[in-house]
């Protein structure tokens, strides 16, 4: 069993896992980091950013994944845990050679699809007038100015996906509910639990007959929308694959909600607006759910707020359809029957207005100060960059980051000098190390393997022992790039056996409880399924000699001798020795069992646990007569 | 005691006696016990006895073998310690060999009803009640009560157990007062025999192997030395310290716990504050060694402390340490404002220690031990610690310290005060602690102002407390509230915080939290924005961004939240300003005195909160003291002389009074169906009669105007009828109907509580009586 480690981003994961026969992957998440190597791409001509000295490219975005460690094609499944590790989808589905199945619950791939629709709108809004690409070339690279010029394998860098691209591989999703077993192959099943961070976010159980692994990415224990997250199935694992911690763990995220609420209202009293970048799908949900029961207690009820994205609608609306993928507070609200989420209600008393983007009617309805939640949060394409260019000069202004994905620091770097506040809120509601420890103490598996940077503090807070994964035995860590073989043997393998050859099995009671028959059969595999069947018959025909099935059917097994059991009892079988006229017998104990000495005949019985030896002097009459005195111990069959 | 409660005592006694009448309610032995102490305390327990013999009858009667309920078997058992706290009395009963025949062998002691565990606590507390006088103690020794009382330590019920423990104590002091002459010796013979045989025990104790023993011994040491200091408790620790340090010996140490708990009480007395103090200090050592790597930079406890394996003894899994470091805590801060506080007091090391603590729980800290790491890892985000830590580090401040680790101090707090993560509790202790080290920064001579330190530390404190203040939860922005209203009290009046503030949007906040939703909020920000107001540091309605505005006055907004708010506490809030504004001659208040008052008591009148009404009593008073020329409390750097006598005739000077119906509110509030309020109506009348009585000329006494339709209306109001107002009081109708009143009468019957007559004894007897149905007619009072 091997996994092979694709990816090292920790929250963006895309392994491969070999398991009996089948190449599962797990996630393709989407590294976007090295947009922030890139220029913002403005809605509207930016004197500023246009002038700023700098590469006229434009190259789309980047996808990282080490794909020389493995065909892409030979790929049987790609399991995704949650919207934000299938970004790279496309890429694979179709560019690899990929003929496989996608598997995903609904909500998944239904928000999955929002976010690369808003991506793919956001990149082809602004087309660029040419693209380059020669720079790439390791020569010319170096010359560049860091940290382009630092930038790992940007030969990798690719350029987004096309909505067809994303359509095609779309269509290449399985749907499926949380506990339902999916057979592979006849070799495995897997199986996708609640994760409880976002909607239809999952984790899988891999498992054989005999064998369990456990994927657990992107999950979480805190009470927000999602279902709670379902723990108790990933007890008995071997091995658990853990990746999707929190990637912010010092910042507890009700604390930084109240961060978020505070200066948000500090703000807009101030006669600020707030700009909030953010995904159109997830930490929103309750942000909004939070403004909802804060804004009359701040007197912000007469502020609007607006949610501008492609997808903003959509987003909205699917939220509130999902029900079954709710938490119990929510489902609950659908009976009464009452929308789940409030925005509802804020959409229905105008206090959240939303836009497919800031052309058309936002731009006739926009009232200031405001609320404004748009993407996207690396600050380089979507409305959130007309918005830093709009509102970056006045210090009334607030910037609120709250996406934990990119450092805010390098998203504002091209906007700078900023005279706006900006405000650093990392929401990221996914495990920590304490929930890691007590997850792991409850349900127990035998190995943990983990990305390399939750085996160590962090860098930058070395001191902090408790911002690691602890556990015994010790995780085992993978890096980018890496094969492991992961940590156990497969034992065992179940083989059926057809009905009429059991029905033919004669089996002997060894000991109360355990029987035993021997078996003569012709072992059949087919689809990953063992089966015994009976041996194929002799060509002439019989018929109604049953009962000597063991001479008739199986010609072969006439040279078999019978297969003893038991143990024999050595005072008895002393004393049976004397009873058969054997004197002078004495007894030894060695390491594995006992010698029975007959001084007067030379001889010596052997008695182990597993074999019995008669050495006796060319005696044969002597060691039958004793071999038929230790058979009588045994039982044969 | 009173004659009708000595004839209801027999037929009492024989109800008690009998066990056919169950008494099914113990709560009214438990007050009968405390009426039967509350008598022998006053008078001599012998006379009670020797007047009442159905006392000693009940007592006796208790020996009879027979099926007693254990509840008033354990009462008479407590009631006979009672009464033989008085020496005369213990011999008397001693004489009818009741005493050792109800606590030796041949008592409960020996019977069934000793398995009740109610009997053998009422067996302890009756034995803890007697041993006042020598002749217990000999009857102690003599009848082997403390050979029980050793045995009971351990018993099944923790009360019993504990209660044998604190008796043994008491036993321990009481044989040990005796021989006063001079600090006893360490001799064991020069004991008197019953201290020497606890301590006996207490040493056998110490040596066993068995835990719960050691526990039993440590405790009662730990009592011992925690509340007696006299000299032999010094000789009994000196006796006892090489079996103690023996158990610290021992791996692991045995009721570590308990040990802790004892060497902290041995801190108190101090002869041994040296080398209790150290034992003290050590977790905090432990603590200050986690983050220094130079060696002996505590200053508190050299040698082992920080090592790992002392971490580990002291400060093992995160309850102990917590609660270990709690504890410290608590006792440190204790131990700070007494004047016998070890001496020399390790102030910059406690300091650096709180800071080091606040940061380890911060996460802020940087270990430099494994140890350390260990100690981050247990504290990280304990609230708990965090608020003992920031309690002590407030305490701290009484002291100074090296001005590196105050800048610390204030670094620290800031973090808090910043962190999202602290915890409303948290963060209000943050903010306590913040205002005492503020309120301790050096100042600069002849100038009351901040120095500039604790000034620019109040430049980033503003855009914290700006922060706390939009909180989505309410405790914070309550105590951001209450915090901005102690500051300002302090430095309003200083120029370089009046700008720093007015720099501020606080002041404009705390106009906004006015309308807050929650209540306690609403009462903080009406406060804070009197105390704002009072300094004129309020948001001036003529700033430009109000301009066109429905932007109002203090006054007004307060007065409106006065007569609107739903809840009482924002009310009461607006009454407390309003009467401080009045008291400090308030500018919006001094352009029209009367107008004010008329409309506050308006307004108060018929507010459904009683506090409301009771601080509109308190804003008339004033009123009444200004009217009347006599400050409440004479300030004595006032520049106008205290008026010598009222120049104008005393109907004049009421004038006002009745202007602003102050007595139409008064005479309602004093048939206020809260007696509070009727109470404080009533000292305020009879305040003004004494004024008025002691300045009216014998002409205006004379003067008998027609009073009578105010008293039939009075009257009716007295019944309930308040419908009907006063209407247009005189003066002299005032001076005449306050003459006319009985208010030392009306003052007397309110001073009684409402069930005075419920709760005498004569009502007890009656009751537990009426209950077996041995009154004719069943009188108990319903409550």
């Amino acid at each position: 069993m091997k996994l092979y480690c694709l990816s090292g981003h920790p929250t963006l994961p895309c392994n491969v896992l070999k398991f009996k026969s089948t190449t599962i992957m797990l996630d393709c998440g989407l590294d976007m980091t090295s947009t922030l190597n890139f220029l913002p791409l403005p809605l509207v001509q930016s004197p500023r950013l246009s002038n700023l000295p700098g590469w006229s490219l434009k190259d789309g975005n980047a996808f990282l994944d080490k794909t020389e460690l493995i065909d892409l094609s030979t790929v049987d499944v790609i399991l995704i845990s949650n919207y934000h590790c299938m970004m790279a989808l496309p890429y694979i589905t179709e560019h690899t050679g990929f003929t496989g199945t996608v598997y995903a619950t609904e909500p998944t791939m239904q928000i999955g699809r929002l976010l690369m629709e808003e991506l793919v709108n956001f990149i082809e809004r602004v087309p660029k007038a040419q693209s380059a690409s020669l720079w790439k070339n390791k020569d010319i690279q170096r010359l560049l100015p860091s940290p382009l010029k630092d930038a790992v394998e940007v030969s990798t860098w690719r350029r987004c996906y096309t909505m067809q691209e994303v359509n095609s591989a779309l269509s290449k999703i399985q749907l499926v509910g949380y506990s339902q077993k999916i057979e592979l192959f006849g070799a495995v099943q897997v199986t996708p639990l609640s994760s409880g961070y976002a909607l239809g976010s999952s984790n899988w159980i891999i498992q054989s007959h005999y064998e369990k692994v456990s994927y657990v990415s992107g999950s979480s224990l805190l009470t927000t929308h999602p279902q709670p997250m379902d723990q108790a199935s990933l007890k008995n694992s071997d091995v658990l694959i853990l990746t999707g911690l929190t990637q912010i763990p010092t910042a507890n995220p009700d604390g930084m909600v109240g961060e978020f609420c505070s200066n948000l209202a500090l703000t807009v009293r101030n006669g600020g607006n707030v700009l909030v970048p953010c995904y159109p799908s997830g930490v929103i949900y309750d942000l909004l759910e939070c403004l909802y029961q804060y804004i009359d207690s701040a007197g912000l009820s007469n502020i609007p707020f607006y949610f501008i994205s492609p997808v903003a609608n959509s987003s909205l609306e699917f939220s509130q359809i999902f029900a079954e993928w709710l938490c119990h507070n929510k489902q609950t609200k659908v009976y009464l029957p009452e929308p789940p989420f409030p925005h509802a209600e804020l959409i229905q008393t105008n206090k959240l207005k939303h836009y497919p983007s800031l052309h058309g009617d936002f731009s006739s309805d926009f009232r200031q100060p405001c609320v404004v939640f748009t993407g996207h949060p690396s600050l380089r394409f979507g409305d959130v960059v007309h918005f830093m260019e709009l509102w970056g000069k006045s210090s009334l202004n607030t910037v609120i980051f709250t996406e934990p994905d990119f450092s805010y620091l390098e998203a504002l770097a091209p906007y700078q000098p900023l005279a706006m506040k900006c405000i650093y809120c990392p929401i990221d509601t996914r495990l920590n190390f304490i929930q890691v420890s007590k997850l792991l103490k409850e349900v127990q598996p035998l190995h943990v393997v983990c990305p390399e940077q939750y085996t160590q503090p962090p860098p930058a807070q070395s001191h902090r022992m408790d911002l690691m994964i602890d556990c015994q035995p010790p995780a085992m860590s993978y890096r980018r790039a890496e094969v492991l073989a992961l940590p156990f043997k497969r034992r065992y393998e179940k083989i059926e056996i057809m009905p009429e050859l059991a029905d033919a099995l004669v089996p002997m009671e060894i000991k109360p409880g355990i029987s035993l028959a021997t078996v003569s059969a012709v072992l059949h595999t087919k689809d990953n399924k063992h089966v015994l069947q009976p041996p194929p018959r002799p060509a002439q025909p019989t018929g109604g000699k049953k009962r000597k099935r063991a001479s008739d059917d199986i010609p072969d097994c006439k040279v078999l001798k019978p297969l003893l059991s038991g143990s024999i009892p050595v005072e008895q079988f002393v004393q049976t020795l004397e009873k058969h006229g054997f004197s002078d017998i004495k007894v030894e104990d060695t390491a594995k069992g006992h010698i029975v000495l007959l001084q007067e005949a030379e001889t010596l019985i052997q008695i182990e646990e597993d074999s019995t030896h008669i050495i006796c002097d060319n005696d044969e009459m002597l060691r039958v007569r004793l071999r038929d005195l230790v058979l009588k111990f045994l039982q044969k069959f | 005691m009173d004659p009708e409660c000595s004839q209801l005592l027999p037929a009492l006694c024989a109800v008690l006696a009998d066990p056919r009448q169950p008494m099914a309610d113990d709560t009214c032995l438990e007050k009968l016990l405390d009426w039967f102490k509350t008598i022998t305390e006053a008078g001599s327990s012998l006379l009670l006895l020797q007047e009442n013999p159905c006392l000693v009858e009940l007592l006796c009667h208790m020996l009879k073998p027979q099926d007693l309920s254990s509840r008033v078997l354990s009462f008479s058992l407590r009631l006979t310690g009672v009464f033989a706290a008085q020496e005369d009395c213990f011999q008397y009963l001693q004489q009818g060999e009741l005493l050792p025949r109800l606590f030796g062998e041949a008592g409960p002691l020996g019977g069934a009803a000793w398995t009740a565990p109610t009997v053998r606590s009422g067996w302890i507390q009756g034995l803890r009640s007697l041993a006042r006088h020598p002749s217990a103690l000999h009857f102690l020794a003599d009848c082997g009560a403390v050979d029980t009382i050793f045995s009971l330590q351990g018993d099944s019920s923790l009360f019993v157990a504990s209660a044998a423990g604190q008796l043994l104590v008491h036993i321990l002091g009481l044989s040990m007062q005796g021989p006063a002459d001079g600090p006893p010796s360490l001799q064991a013979g020069d004991w008197p025999a019953c201290a020497q045989k606890i301590v006996d025990h207490i040493e056998e104790s110490l040596r066993s192997a068995a835990t719960p023993q050691i526990t039993q011994a440590l405790n009662v040491l730990t009592t011992t030395f925690g509340h007696c200091h006299d000299p032999w408790t010094r000789v009994l620790w000196v006796r006892l310290s090489p079996l103690v340090a023996g158990l610290l010996e021992k791996d692991p140490v045995p009721a570590a716990h308990s040990l802790v708990d004892l060497l902290l009480s041995v801190a108190r007395p101090q002869a041994l504050r040296a080398q209790a103090f150290a034992v003290l200090l050590q977790p905090l050592a432990c603590v200050l060694k986690a983050t220094t790597q130079a060696p002996g930079a505590s200053g508190m406890v050299d040698g082992t402390a920080g090592d790992s394996v002392t971490v580990d003894t002291l400060l093992p899994s995160k309850a102990a340490c917590v609660g270990l470091l709690c504890r410290t805590l608590a006792h440190l801060e204790l131990l700070l404002p007494l004047p016998q506080r070890p001496c020399p007091w390790p102030q910059a090391s406690l300091l650096g220690a709180a800071v080091t603590l606040l940061q380890l729980c911060q996460g802020s800290a940087s270990p430099t031990s494994d140890a350390g790491r260990h100690l981050c890892a247990l504290l990280l985000g304990c609230v708990r610690v965090q608020r003992a830590a920031l309690d002590f580090l407030g305490t701290l401040s009484q002291g100074t310290g090296p001005p590196e680790l105050v800048t610390e101090v204030f670094a620290v707090l800031l973090e808090y005060l910043r962190s999202p993560d602290s915890s409303p509790t948290v963060l209000k202790k943050a903010f306590q602690a913040t205002f005492r080290w503020l309120l301790s920064s050096p100042k600069t001579p002849g100038c009351w102002d901040l120095d500039p330190q604790a000034l620019l530390f109040l430049r980033e404190l503003l855009p914290v407390l700006q922060k706390r203040l939009c909180s989505p939860c309410w405790e914070v922005r309550d105590s951001g509230l209450e915090f901005l209203t102690q500051m300002t009290g302090r430095w309003g009046g200083q120029a370089s915080f009046r700008h720093a503030l007015l720099a501020s949007e606080v002041p404009k906040l705390t106009e906004q939290l006015l309308r807050d939703p929650e209540s306690y909020v609403r009462a903080s920000a009406v406060a804070a924005t009197g105390q704002l107001s009072s300094q004129g540091l309020c948001v001036s309605p003529a700033s430009p961004e109000h301009l066109g505005g429905q932007q109002k006055s203090p006054l007004s907004e307060l007065l409106h939240i006065l007569s609107t708010d739903s809840e009482g506490f924002p009310r009461r809030a607006a009454m407390h300003v309003f009467t401080q504004w009045l008291r400090d001659s308030h500018a919006d208040v001094v352009g029209d005195t009367e107008e004010f008052v008329a409309g506050v008591l308006q307004v108060a009148s018929q507010d459904l909160d009683w506090e409301v009404r009771a601080q509109g009593l308190e804003l008339a008073l004033v009123f009444l003291e200004q009217t009347l020329g006599q400050p409440g409390s004479p300030c004595p750097y006032a520049v106008t002389p205290p008026v010598v006598a009222p120049a104008r005739p005393l109907a004049q000077a009421l004038q006002p009074l009745c202007r602003v119906r102050l007595f139409e509110f008064a005479f309602r509030a004093l048939f206020d169906c809260d007696r509070p309020v009727a109470q404080k109506s009533c000292d305020l009348l009879l305040f003004l009669r004494a004024k008025t009585a002691s300045s009216s000329s014998p002409q205006e006494a004379r003067i008998s105007p027609d009073v009578a339709s105010v008293e039939a209306a009075l009257q009716r109001w007295q019944a309930g009828d308040q419908a009907q107002p006063l209407g247009d009081l005189e003066p002299e109708v005032v001076l005449a109907v306050l003459r006319s009143m009985d208010l030392e009468g009306l003052r007397g019957a309110l001073a009684e509580s409402s069930d005075h007559v419920e709760k005498s004894p004569q009502s007890l007897l009656q009751d537990m009586l009426a209950t077996v149905g041995i009154l004719g007619e069943n009188e108990a009072d319903c409550y």
